[in-house]
Formats: C-alpha cells, structure tokens, sequence
C-alpha cells in the first residue's frame, strides 16, 4: 500500500469513520432531531408524566380535574389495598402462564418440530393458516371468536353437543387465553422454525444411529442448539401478551371483572370511571414489570451478540 | 441355533421399529389435523358469511350472494372507516419512512457521542411503554395539546410508538448498503440530502419496503390508541367503527359486519404475504407484535 498523499490525510480519516457522505457531526443530529422530537414528545413524555400523574388525585371530570391535587403515595397504597387490583393481578399472571408460556410457545414448538417432518405441501398449509390468525386485523379476530363461542347459534356449541354453553360468560378467562394462544401461536412457530432449521442434521443423524429415541434427540440434541430461542421467545411474548388489550373485544373485563386482565382493568378505571390519578399508579406498575421483562431479554440479546 | 435366535430377535426389533413408525406416523397426522381444525374452524365464517344470504352467527356452507358487500357499498359510515383506516396507516407510515430514515442514516455513517446507548435506549423504551400502558397519560397529553378526535393526533402518537423499532431495524439496513456510491456522489458535489435521496434510498429499498408494510400492519389493526383519541364516528377507522354496526332490533348486524370483516382484513394478508414472497423477510422479529 502506498503512503496516501498530505493532502488526502483527513478526508481518509472522515471515510474511516464511516461518514462517506460528509454529513459531519452537526448536521447528522440535525437529521436526527426531528425523529428523536416525536419519540420524546409521544412516547418518552408520557411515561414520565405517568410519574407525576399516579400522585395526584386527577380525574377526568369534576373539581379535581381542575385542581388536582398532590396526594404522595396515596394512590399506590390504595392500589396495594384494594382487592380489585389483586384480582386483576392474578387474572394477568395466569393469562400470560397459559396463552403465552404453555399456549404459544408449546403449541409454537409442536407446530414447527412436527412440520420438519412432513411433506412441504402440508407444511405451508398449516403455516398460512397459523399465519392468517396472527395477521387478520384484531377487531375482526374477535368478531370470529364471539361468533364461533356464541351461546345459541356458535359452532363450538354445535361440534361439541354442548347445548347452550355461554363460554364468554361461564368460561371467560380460559376464552381469553384460547384466544390469545390462537392469535399469538405464529411467531412462536416462526422462530422455532428458524431455529430448528440451524440444528446440524449430520448430529441429528449420529443421534439416530447409536439407537436415540425422539425424547434422547430432543433433549441432547436439538434443545442444546434451541436454549437461546426458547428464552428470547419467552420473554418477548410474555412482554407482549401482558400488554394486549385486544381480550377487551371479547369479554371486556367481564363478567364480573373474571377477565379483568390489568390493560383492561387500567382503561375501566381510568377512562371509563375517570379516575386518572389511580390509573396512572396501576400503568406506573405495569411499566416496572414491562422494564423488568425487557432488561432480562436485552441482556440476553447483548451476551449472545458477544 | 445362536444364528436362529439372532435372526429371530432382528425380526423383532423390526417389527418394533414399524411398529414406533406406525405410532410416530398416526401421532404426527392426528396432531397436525388438530392444529389445522384449531386454525382453520374460526376463520371459516370469515370465508362463507360474506357470501351468504341469510348469514347468521354459526358457519354453514352460503346461499350464494354478492347482496352483503351491496349494504357494505351503500352504506357511507362504513366505506368512511375504511378510508380513515388508510388515512392513519399510510399518515403513519409516511411519518416513520421519513423520520426514520433520516435518523437511521445519520445513526448509521456518523459516530455521535452515546450512539450506541441511545439505540439501546430507544428499543427498550419502545418494548416497555406500550400503548396500553402509557394510555392514561397519553389520553391526558392529547387533551392538553388540543389534539382529541384528531387524526393527526392519532398518527403522532402511532408514529413515536413505532419509529424507535423502525430506526432500530433502518440502520441495520443502513449499515449494510455499500458506501462507495455516496463517497462518488460526494465527490461530484452533492450535498448529504441530496445523496440520500438519490444515492441511499434506492439502495435501501428493500428495507424500506419492509418496513413500510410493517408499520401499515401495526396501524391498520390498532383498536385501542383511535378508540380512546377520536370521538366522532365520522374520523374513526375500520377497526373502531366495526364495533357499531347493529341492526334496530339491537342485534349484530352480520350482512354488514361479515362483508366489511373481508374487506378489511384482505388489504394486510394480500401485503403480508406478497411482500413475505418477495423479500422473503420469514423471520423479521415481531413482524406484528
């Protein structure tokens, strides 16, 4: 290589940088401005007013929604005291438990290890339609899932012989969590697909040959490769699942609050009985446990990276 | 005699293996016609009332008709909802393309200070504050700004939520599209706005047009952010206005409901799965999350 002339010195060092267009330091925060305007404004402001708000007693109508006022940690002791707010806590843990830990990630998981072993046409069958459930727009999948578990007219009722069975208002949580599970199963299927793709079939194949049984496989073999996946999945649709509102189409939190999963139980409270103050407590709550998820799954992601 | 019991025991062992086969093959069929019945069952009345005379809430093969999607047509609120539906999804899309890719390119060719935590920053706070879980105050930011039953409210607010994932997923493709076009064009003077729009946009394309279909999918869908920001029937989208089609007596109007359900829901599947076929984006992370 040869020495660069005087003259080309700093344009080389600007080009090692990465900065080919010349952008400079200046005018690259000035692209950046506007984008990083509207994250603050939009997304950024309102989780730290969401601080602010959980200690006042704002409402959305009355004398307190002109003058609120600052309450402390009145809010939060209301909140650890009240039952409505346990019940709804329990109702979210076995929701996010069944429909994403069992429901999508097993399903997920059966789905792509039995689709590795039959024809292609069968597989981008149940794919498409594994898929069709995750992409139909939510308003209509519920629409789909009242019609199908209504009390005199719905199919479930007429496949299974069960008369006149109100699943929506006897079994509201466990139709939540099929529910949930028949959107979500298709990114669960989708990653463990991609991941099943990267276990080497040449040590599938030497597991075959000194006699492993389907168990022996999976557990030595494949599960070994698959670790990394099966947490990410995890994690990303707990993070998910917690945070979904869509349930609220199906059963709004009813009957008797017995799916009264926290988004829903936030809204109720909050906009519908305009509580704004106790609202904000509750979503403050629900942004920790999100940050808890999120920081674990960021780890994870930065080891692996590493 | 040993070489008898020898055979004997192969033969078995044989037999057990077609055995395990035979289970191995009938479990393998069993399960995946579940998991087509689980799948497919639902969606069916998606596919049959639309066309059906008499459409109720059950699935029964359709008196044939094209009557349903004749209601649809004639009736203004609901044709309205579609279109506000593509209002807020291409308002929003058009907001993340161009923010995004501004602030993906800078990201991606200019070291600045804390780059690396500002990226981190920005994926963790769009996974943590969901809409659900900043909906209060959010609600409460857009009726100080004056910005209730406003659509271009409701495009801002889905823009910040997006935009982090977008800038996240953009510079990715950034960094990967070569950098000798932009360093040519320099040197016959073009200045930086210029070169990207001439020089890097068309080489990012791919990854803009993934992303132009993500963020179309992510808004098209959301109920819950036009639900609490817009009041009038008349500004709001497909998937609120949905909830409002009953007939006098009080009961689901299922003529409307079931052709408009269609009309709706195509536009998302047709985009999904062309785009999926062309660029092949299997596996973008939480193509909708």
């Amino acid at each position: 290589m040869t020495a660069p002339a005087a003259g080309t010195g700093p344009s080389r060092a600007v080009a090692d940088d990465g900065d080919v267009a010349g952008l400079g330091k200046a005018r690259a925060m000035a692209f950046l401005a506007p984008a990083l305007l509207l994250i603050s404004l939009f997304l950024v402001f309102p989780a730290l007013w969401t601080l602010y708000l959980g200690l006042t007693n704002y409402r959305l109508s009355g004398s307190a929604a002109k003058n609120p006022q600052f309450v402390g940690i009145d809010n939060y002791i209301n909140a650890l005291s009240d039952d409505r707010f346990f019940n709804s806590l329990g109702l979210t843990l076995i929701f996010v438990f069944g429909s994403a830990v069992i429901g999508q990630s097993a399903l997920g998981f059966a789905i792509a290890w039995t689709m590795t072993r039959v024809r292609k046409s069968v597989r981008a069958v149940v794919e498409f339609f594994v898929l069709l459930a995750w992409i139909i727009p939510s308003s209509v999948t519920t629409f789909l899932w009242y019609a199908l578990l209504d009390r005199s007219d719905g199919t479930l009722n007429a496949m299974l012989s069960t008369g006149n069975t109100a699943w929506l208002l006897d079994y509201p949580l466990q139709s939540i969590i099929v529910f949930n599970t028949w959107v979500g199963t298709a990114f669960s299927m989708l990653l463990f697909s991609s991941a099943l793709a990267s276990v080497p079939p040449s040590q599938l194949e030497s597991a075959r040959m000194v006699g492993a049984g389907a168990w022996a496989q999976f557990r030595d073999v494949v599960f070994p490769h698959i670790r990394g996946h099966v947490l990410t999945n995890t994690l990303l649709i707990t993070l998910w699942t917690f945070n979904t509102f869509t349930p609220y189409l199906l059963t709004a939190g009813g009957p008797d609050d017995r799916s009264n999963i926290l988004p829903i139980f936030i809204y109720r409270l909050a906009l519908n009985d305009g509580a704004l103050g106790q609202g904000s407590a509750i979503s403050l709550i629900m942004i920790i446990i999100n940050l808890v998820i999120a920081t674990v799954y960021l780890r994870l992601l930065k080891e692996r990276k590493s | 005699m040993t070489a008898v019991t020898g055979s004997k025991r192969t033969a078995q062992g044989e037999s057990r293996q077609m055995l395990g086969h035979f289970l191995g093959l009938m479990g393998k069929s069993v399960f995946t016609a579940l998991v087509l019945a689980f799948f497919v069952i639902p969606v069916l009345w998606l596919v049959f009332a639309p066309f059906d005379a008499h459409p109720g809430l059950n699935v029964k093969l359709p008196e044939f008709t094209f009557n349903n999607f004749k209601i649809l047509f004639e009736n203004p609120t609901a044709i309205a909802s579609l279109g506000n539906s593509l209002i807020l999804a291409l308002g929003s899309m058009v907001v993340v393309l161009v923010l995004g890719s501004l602030a993906s390119y800078s990201l991606s060719r200019v070291k600045i200070p804390g780059r690396d935590l500002l990226l981190y920053t920005l994926l963790l706070l769009s996974s943590i504050i969901t809409g659900t879980a900043a909906m209060v105050p959010t609600f409460l930011l857009m009726v100080k700004l004056g910005l209730i039953d406003s659509q271009f409210g409701v495009i801002l607010v889905l823009s910040g939520g997006i935009l982090p994932t977008v800038i996240f997923i953009l510079k990715d493709f950034m960094d990967s599209t070569p950098k000798s076009y932009e360093e040519s064009a320099r040197l016959y003077g073009a200045k930086p706005l210029r070169i990207l729009w001439d020089v890097v946009i068309p080489l990012a394309r791919p990854g803009l047009a993934t992303i132009a279909v993500w963020a179309v999918v992510q808004v098209w869908g959301n109920f819950l952010v036009p639900y609490i920001l817009l009041r009038s029937p008349s500004k709001s989208p497909a998937s609120v206005v949905m909830y409002t089609f009953y007939t006098e007596g009080g009961q689901p109007n299922l003529a409307l409901i079931s052709a408009f359900s269609l009309l709706f829901s195509i536009p998302v599947v047709a985009m999904y799965f062309v785009v999926n076929r062309r660029y092949g984006f299997r596996f973008h992370g939480g193509i909708k999350s």
